[in-house]
């Protein structure tokens, strides 16, 4: 593929372009980051390059927004389905946004923290501390027998 | 009663006097549960017995629950060998309860409700096998076998016994999910039907290696057959309290592997089949490199199960051996030895119980003149031992008979000295326990209080080794039941 | 009344989705409860008449307000939604009979009502995705049905369950966004959101690269909830600290509409031929499941929690039945159709069990668990006898899902994927058996006194239970169905 070919491929498609960027940012942000509410706004960019996606799509060139005129033939729409489906994913993706964040919140009510390695390290204390009663339980138990 | 009534109620009557054994055991003394269990068997082993006769004469008396899914339907049909196993079974179970008794109450085993439900559901699920009718009921009531049994080897609930168990189950479980239910289903997939059929299904259908592979996953598939390396189970079973070394891990429980090894050698690949293109070859080396080492082993060891454990190893793989071989009269010492060996080891471990119950030993080398103090158990030995060595006038001789003969028949002198040879370590192993018993003097400063044991053990002994003794000179019943069969002349 | 008849496909959806909201009208726990589980038994009743409609073959399609495809949304109920629908709607009535076992205790008093209004739609969402026949529906749905079971994970005992329903939801929430690009990706190319319409027209399309990206997105969202190996991580986890009882709902029935999904899409829409023969996926659906089968149960071993064993061996559990699809075989199929149905018995007899541990224990840590034998006598016999299903024994449903499965196997003469499905169920008896040793053979540490668990979890486990050993015995009719069902998407498609 010539520079030439790739930069016209760019510029005709650069809504995919933004989709793939916002996509793979917003993905990275939700596996890398260990702060929680964080991983939640990666979560969102990721939902919000779907709805761009979408939309997009939907977009024909030249097209109008999809009103019915009376005496008004020749009108070229854009096609109304992706984005009324967009409307019901921000609602999923404004619900689970909520979820996600009350769930934050608990947890940083039990643990007193929302990054996800002082959480992890808390449990695997819990683990640790679990364990050593469990094993001195046993020796006392050895030691009564 | 008719056939068919008497198969069902052989099939309910185990379940019947398991249910009744809990519900007696709780509410009503040891004395009416034990008459319970004795009551049921004794229905049990007559309602077996009305079988012979329509068997004998041809008929084949069946039961066929409606199929649920392609291949998967569950029924019985009672055919000479099954029938031979189901009396053997169901025979000895009246024997063993009786003993039982004595032994449990001897040694004030605990939990012995439990105990005597979990006997009565293991003869339930024997008795399952050996009136299979397709490969899918026999493999349901081999599983069956298999747990109703863990409770019994577990018995004694230490960390020993739960260590045995574990090693019980993982055998047997194990082999039979990997090899056994792998081999049905392969059978399955080419076979147009899993139902017993005289002269086998397999024909026609498979052969070359895959034959041979499918023989060898039958043969493996069976980990109560107890061939090596498959056979640690056995040993390990020991921890069991005797009664059910005796019964199930000399004659129930072993016996169902081997006579489902019969069984697949006969209904599913037909000796015939087996016989052409050396199907069986390495199944034949297999059982005589079992036959020997557990025989070598049994001589070393001193411990008393342990040694006779290793017998029947060696034993079991006779069994297998005379399926193997695939011809007629090799088959029908397998079939005879069946009955055989049953009726001689069951005393034998008999023996073992009973000197554990009264002068708590263990061993081989503390047996030193406990002969003369109990010289009806010994006797016993004395027998039911030249049966399994296979000397007339005793049982063992005919089923050796026959197997070194079948030997001969396939061409396979190798395979009669193997039997020959393991003859002579039998006497290695069992004779020194007879030698110390009655001729070795009694250990300075040993107990004076060591008698012979009480009569509900005794009588049981007695009845095995007499038996052992009468079923040589009318083992012609047994032979004529087989015949057809194996294809040999009635 | 023989209106209402007609509209039972809706009602099937409806009837679970306005009783939430009406939770909170009632508020008292024990009315609420009742109310719940009659909606649930009302819903079991409607997928038993719609499966009873559809047995001979013929396929209902509902369409929404009168509207045609592909103007309206419409509901489709062939032989394989039927039963999906079937399994999830009773698996849900047995459960929610038994309330909200230990998780009252993470419920403030007078608040229950909460907690069942979100069981309710989360059974809506499992029913809807099943149900319909829009694929953006189906995303809608499964957002229903996840969204209200990350609340329900939430309210486990330790705090540990908040992160666990936090990570589900984010590993949830990607893999459902997964789906909506796949789905976005398919419109763009069909210009049709119904599955009838999609299908016949992915046919003439799907040369494209973009139908092939739309496959990898759906596959891998769909496999994201499947908990398909390597993406099962948010399970164990999930599993084992929700409460019992959610446990037992989720492992019975959401795993198995992701299952379902994954077979519609794989097999109704794309197409068997454009799936497994031009894509290959069954290449790295295989080996994957074999994978999930000995990673799975080889972990269950070594596991110290009873729930979270349970959840490890529902990972191995799920690589049988993507197993069976990944054979691209009518029988393969079936074998997964039908253990779908077995396994969702099973292990939620065996949450079920758990929960009963948690009431009267408090906690499933196995080493709690000493003795339980002779202290919960009922509950660990149902322990023993879905344990025997998992491992397989005949006479157990377990012992059906494995003779179709390995049926299948044979039949496509792949004798070494046999031996290897018998191999990791031998390590299935593994784990069973050590949960079996501790309740039966080890002492338990002090006397704690001979009580059963309360006859509310008592009686939903033992349904459970002893269905668990019923179809295993007589198995026709889940093994009729799933044939059929098979039959149906193989010869006549979607």
């Amino acid at each position: 593929m010539t520079i030439e070919r790739l930069v016209d491929h760019l510029a005709t498609h650069w809504n995919y372009l933004a989709v793939i960027v916002l996509m793979m940012s917003g993905l990275y942000i939700a596996i890398s980051r260990g702060n929680l509410v964080k991983k939640i706004m990666g979560m969102n960019v990721f939902q919000a390059s779907v709805i761009l996606m979408y939309v997009s799509m939907g977009k024909i060139h030249g097209g109008t927004a999809p009103i019915l005129v009376e005496g008004v033939p020749d009108v070229v729409y854009t096609n109304p389905v992706p984005h009324v489906l967009m409307l019901t994913a921000i609602v999923v993706g404004v619900a689970s946004t909520a979820l996600g964040l009350a769930l934050v919140v608990r947890t940083k009510e039990a643990y007193g923290t929302v990054e996800e390695d002082e959480i992890v390290a808390l449990d695997r204390a819990d683990d640790e501390r679990e364990m050593a009663t469990e094993r001195a339980e046993r020796r006392a138990a050895g030691a009564g027998a | 009663m008719d056939a068919q009534t008497a198969l069902v109620a052989s099939l309910c009557l185990p379940v019947v006097g398991a249910i009744g054994v809990q519900a007696l055991g709780r509410t009503a003394g040891e004395n009416v549960r034990d008459a319970w269990t004795v009551l049921v068997g004794l229905a049990t082993f007559g309602c077996v017995t009305q079988l012979v006769g329509p068997v004998m004469s041809g008929a084949r008396p069946s039961l066929w629950l409606p199929h649920q899914m392609a291949g998967l339907g569950l029924g019985f049909e009672v055919e000479p060998l099954g029938l031979l196993f189901g009396l053997v079974a169901s025979g000895l179970w009246i024997l063993t309860s009786l003993y039982g008794f004595g032994y449990m109450r001897g040694h004030h085993e605990k939990n012995q409700t439990r105990f005597f439900t979990c006997f009565a559901l293991a003869i339930a699920a024997a008795l399952g096998i050996a009136f299979a009718g397709d490969l899918v009921t026999l493999f349901l009531f081999y599983e069956i076998l298999t747990f109703s049994t863990f409770p019994l080897v577990t018995h004694a609930g230490t960390e020993a016994a739960v260590r045995a168990g574990r090693v019980y189950l993982g055998i047997l479980v194990s082999t039979s999910v990997l090899f056994l239910l792998l081999a049905i289903l392969w059978t399955a997939s080419i076979s147009p039907t899993l139902r017993f059929t005289p002269g086998g299904i397999l024909d026609g259908h498979i052969d070359g290696d895959a034959a041979r592979l499918l023989f060898l996953l039958f043969a493996y598939g069976v980990g109560k057959a107890a061939l090596m390396p498959f056979h640690r189970w056995l040993p390990a079973a020991m921890v069991a309290p005797t009664p059910v070394s005796a019964l199930l891990h000399a004659v129930a429980v072993v016996k169902a592997g081997v006579f489902t090894v019969l069984k697949v050698a006969l209904y599913v690949f037909g000796i015939d089949f087996l016989a052409q293109g050396e199907v069986s070859t390495a199944v034949v080396w297999i059982a005589a490199i079992t036959i020997l080492a557990a025989s070598i082993r049994a001589l070393y060891l001193d411990n008393f199960k342990a040694r006779l454990a290793y017998s029947t190893i060696s034993q079991l793989s006779y069994i297998v051996l005379g399926a193997a071989l695939a011809t007629s009269a090799a088959a029908m010492g397998a079939g005879l030895h069946i009955l055989m060996h049953a009726l001689g080891k069951i005393t034998l471990f008999f023996v073992a119980g009973a000197v554990y119950v009264v002068a708590h030993k263990t061993e081989v080398s503390q047996l030193d003149g406990l002969g003369r103090r109990m010289p009806f158990t010994f006797g016993a030995f004395c027998v039911a031992s030249f049966s399994i060595i296979g000397l007339p006038p005793l049982g063992g001789a005919w089923s050796k008979w026959y197997l070194v003969s079948g030997a001969f028949d396939a061409g396979q002198t190798l395979m009669a000295l193997v039997f020959m040879a393991s003859s002579l370590l039998s006497i290695g192993y069992l004779m020194p326990i007879v030698v110390r018993a009655f001729f070795r003097p009694l250990p300075a400063g040993e107990e004076e209080g060591v008698r012979e044991i009480p009569m509900l053990m005794l009588l049981p002994i007695c009845a095995t080794a007499l038996g052992c003794l009468l079923i040589f000179f009318y083992a012609d019943a047994a032979y004529r039941l087989l015949a057809p069969v194996v294809g040999l002349a009635g | 009344m023989s209106h209402l008849y007609e509209h039972l496909p809706a009602l099937q959806v409806l009837v679970p989705l306005m009783a939430a909201p009406l939770c909170f009208l009632l508020r008292k726990e024990a009315l609420v409860g009742a109310f719940t589980v009659a909606v649930s038994f009302v819903c079991l009743g409607i997928s038993a008449s719609l499966l009873g409609q559809v047995l001979d073959g013929h396929v209902i399609v509902y369409e929404f307000g009168g509207w045609p495809r592909p103007f309206g949304i419409e509901y489709r109920i062939d032989l394989l939604n039927a039963f999906v629908l079937l399994t999830v709607s009773a698996l849900a009535a047995v459960v929610f009979v038994a309330g909200p076992g230990q998780a009252r205790r993470a419920i403030p008093p007078g608040r229950e009502y909460l907690f069942y209004s979100a069981a309710l739609l989360c059974l809506t969402g499992l029913l809807g995705v099943t149900i319909t026949g829009d694929v953006f529906n189906v995303f809608v749905f499964m957002e229903i049905s996840s969204l209200s079971s990350y609340i329900l994970i939430s309210l486990g005992r330790e705090r540990r369950a908040l992160m666990a329903a936090y990570s589900y939801l984010i590993m949830g929430t990607i893999g459902a966004t997964f789906l909506l690009i796949g789905i976005g990706l398919m419109y763009q190319m069909t210009g049709t959101l119904n599955m009838v319409d999609m299908a016949e027209r992915l046919q003439h399309v799907n040369h494209t690269r973009t139908v092939l990206v739309a496959l990898a997105f759906v596959v891998v969202g769909i496999s994201t909830k499947l908990a398909v190996f390597p993406l099962h991580q948010w399970l164990p986890n999930a599993y084992s600290f929700a409460p019992p009882i959610v446990s037992a709902f989720l492992a019975s029935t959401a795993t198995k509409v992701a299952y379902y999904l994954l077979i519609r899409f794989c097999l109704g829409l794309f197409g068997l031929v454009f799936v497994f023969e031009t894509v290959g996926i069954d290449t790295l659906l295989m080996p994957l499941s074999v994978l999930a089968m000995f990673v799975g149960s080889i972990a269950a071993i070594y596991q110290t929690d009873f729930k979270r064993l349970l959840a490890y061996s529902s990972i191995a559990q799920i690589g049988y039945m993507t197993l069976g699809l990944s054979l691209a075989t009518e029988a393969g199929v079936a074998a997964g159709i039908v253990h779908l149905f077995n396994h969702a018995l099973m292990k939620g007899a065996l949450f079920l069990v758990a929960a009963c541990v948690t009431w009267r224990v408090g906690g499933t840590k196995i080493g709690a668990m000493k003795g339980l034998g002779q202290r919960m006598p009922w509950t660990m016999a149902a322990l023993v006898a879905s344990g025997l299903a998992i491992i397989g024994v005949p006479g157990t449903v377990g012992f059906v899902s494995k003779w179709a499965l390995v049926s299948a196997a044979l039949e496509k003469d792949a004798l070494g994927l046999a031996f290897l499905i018998m191999a990791s169920s031998v390590l299935a008896v593994v784990y069973v058996w050590r949960l079996v040793e501790v309740a039966y053979f080890a002492t338990p540490e002090g006397e704690i006194e001979k009580k059963d668990a309360p006859l509310r979890l008592l009686i939903p486990t033992w349904i459970l239970a002893g269905a668990s050993i019923w179809f295993g015995l007589f198995s026709s009719f889940p093994m009729r169905v799933s044939e059929l069902a098979a039959a149906q998407i193989f010869r006549v498609g979607l």
